[in-house]
């Protein structure tokens, strides 16, 4: 290479001067760091991002309440004995207890004693209440495995047989209703969640393909002075990956902040009325691991989909310049 | 080392723009290739640079049939060929000495490995000073010379250039023409894509003739 150097323009009097010395300046990317496209690509991932991640934050929600709804309800079941002329209450609150407890799948009864009685009642008669003076049906709470349910028939036959006035609620119609509306609400926020990453998919792979179309004069430059097409790629790859990430990493951020909020909220209201009211809707009203370990994914997978957008794209513009045919001169 | 046999492309299904062109670049030849604007000088150097295809004929470059050359193949013989674009095409967002030195770095090479050669080329070519100044603010001039410098930059054996002297002054042209012939007398095959006559009658060099798609050489 020495060679060529030998012989500089003779009438350049600049070229031969002493260069400044270098500038302290990192050496350019190949790909330039941000332009407007690359800044509004970061934005849009991170609004998508955040909404899809609030979407699933929901989803996991419902799904948790759901199941929450359903296990506390189907854990346990009721034996109310109606009073009637020549019944001993209390013997029979026992036999019953006794029978049910005797029933395979049954982990426990209990007795539900006047004072508690009195208690439940008090909303609507009032305190001071001397529970034997009225007619008042009595509880016996049954605790239930709920791996492996009793038989509900043939513990409702025994009962009517031995206990006259003496009838079971499994809540069963409430159980079935809940876990179907339960159901139905969590397979609307999947498939809202589904909706919700779609459009977050196309919306990342629309938006890196526009933040890419500014892109073809370097893929070009960088082709016709034998850079590899796997080079080329790498570059694009590389650079929309951290992009990607970038943006998803602020919606995640964001979305967790809310998460972090609400369940803050939630513990500072504990007790008051809303909260009561959301508690008593949603249950603990907290995103579980589940929910964090998403929104990771979800900033992983879109961080991976503008890279391998941008990677397809490189690799279709690259095979089509080299088949292109534009106008010559 | 390149070498056209009746060689004809068109664009889609319209006319044909290069008809039985027949050429051979030998090795450290140096010649013009000239005629009107829109007879297909940037049409036939891109199918000597293989960035187009013909639609027949056969075209070899350095031994091979480049119906034949894969995809992978191209960017290794593109390394041997050093085209200056008519327009430059620089990277905005590098500096002189990083436009310069992006074929190395696109080869994987270390910075460190190249730095002399880059900078001793950028004073060869009279941008000494100009090394970290970006594109936009490089006279006409500057970056043609920088567009010059970047495809000597790994020693072509042939070396393409298309109106290298389109946007300079008669005093730079001059210049740059003194830079191709001494590049070529060190053993670099040159190919000058002009219709710059003055440009031509400076040197006694063979000249290559476009008219109507048709292709005349003069010895």
């Amino acid at each position: 290479m020495t060679e060529l150097f030998t012989e500089p323009l003779e009438d350049e009097a600049a070229g031969n001067a002493e260069p400044q010395p270098r500038m302290q300046r990192r050496t350019a990317p190949i790909v330039p760091e941000q332009n407007i496209a690359g800044r509004a690509l970061v934005s849009v991932i991170a609004i998508m991002t955040f909404l899809s991640c609030l979407a699933f934050g929901a989803v996991t929600l419902v799904r948790d309440t759901a199941s929450v709804w359903e296990n506390q309800i189907s854990r346990e079941a009721t034996i109310q004995i109606k009073p009637a002329d020549g019944l001993d209450m209390d013997k029979a609150l026992g036999e019953a207890a006794q029978l049910a407890s005797r029933m395979p799948g049954v982990t426990g009864t209990r007795i539900i004693d006047r004072e508690a009685t009195a208690r439940l009642l008090e909303p609507w008669l009032g305190t001071g209440l001397n529970i034997d003076e009225l007619p008042v049906p009595r509880l016996v709470i049954v605790t239930i495995d709920q791996a492996n349910p009793p038989n509900f028939d043939a513990l409702r036959t025994a009962l009517a047989s031995k206990i006259p006035g003496a009838a079971l609620d499994d809540h069963r119609t409430w159980v079935d209703r809940l876990v179907a509306m339960a159901r139905t609400t969590v397979t609307i926020g999947v498939a809202v969640l589904a909706l919700m990453l779609v459009a977050t998919v196309l919306t990342v792979v629309f938006a890196t393909r526009g933040a890419m179309a500014g892109n073809g004069h370097i893929i070009e430059v960088l082709h016709f002075v034998g850079a590899e097409a796997r080079f080329i790629a790498r570059q694009f790859r590389r650079h929309f990956l951290v992009t990607g990430m970038k943006g998803a990493a602020a919606g995640g951020a964001a979305a967790v902040m809310v998460f972090v909020v609400f369940s803050w909220w939630a513990s500072r209201n504990l007790a008051t009325p809303q909260a009561d009211q959301a508690a008593a809707l949603f249950g603990n009203f907290a995103i579980g691991s589940a929910g964090y370990l998403g929104v990771i994914l979800m900033v992983g997978l879109i961080g991976v989909l503008t890279a391998a957008t941008s990677h397809v794209t490189v690799v279709a513009y690259l095979s089509d310049l080299d088949v292109r045919q534009t106008d010559g001169g | 080392m390149i070498r056209f046999e009746n060689v004809g492309l068109r664009y889609g299904m319209g006319p044909e723009i290069l008809r039985d062109i027949s050429l051979q670049i030998p090795e450290r030849s140096f010649q013009f290739l000239s005629g009107p604007s829109g007879a297909g000088k940037t049409t036939l150097l891109r199918l000597l640079f293989m960035s187009l295809k013909p639609t027949r004929g056969l075209i070899t470059v350095f031994g091979k049939d480049r119906s034949r050359i894969t995809r992978a193949e191209l960017p290794y013989l593109r390394r041997r060929i050093g085209v200056v674009f008519q327009d430059f095409r620089l990277l905005d967002h590098m500096t002189t000495y990083e436009n310069v030195a992006l074929p190395l770095r696109v080869r994987g090479r270390e910075e460190s490995s190249y730095r002399t050669d880059v900078t001793e080329l950028l004073k060869w070519v009279g941008l000494g000073e100009r090394m970290h100044v970006l594109p936009p603010v490089l006279s006409g001039g500057e970056k043609q010379r920088t567009a010059i410098a970047r495809a000597l930059i790994e020693q072509p054996e042939i070396l393409l250039a298309d109106e290298p002297t389109g946007n300079v002054d008669p005093q730079l042209a001059r210049r740059l023409l003194r830079l191709f012939i001494e590049l070529n007398r060190l053993g670099t095959a040159v190919v000058i894509a002009t219709h710059d006559l003055g440009l031509m009658e400076q040197v006694d060099a063979r000249r290559l003739i476009l008219a109507d798609g048709r292709l005349d050489i003069y010895d």
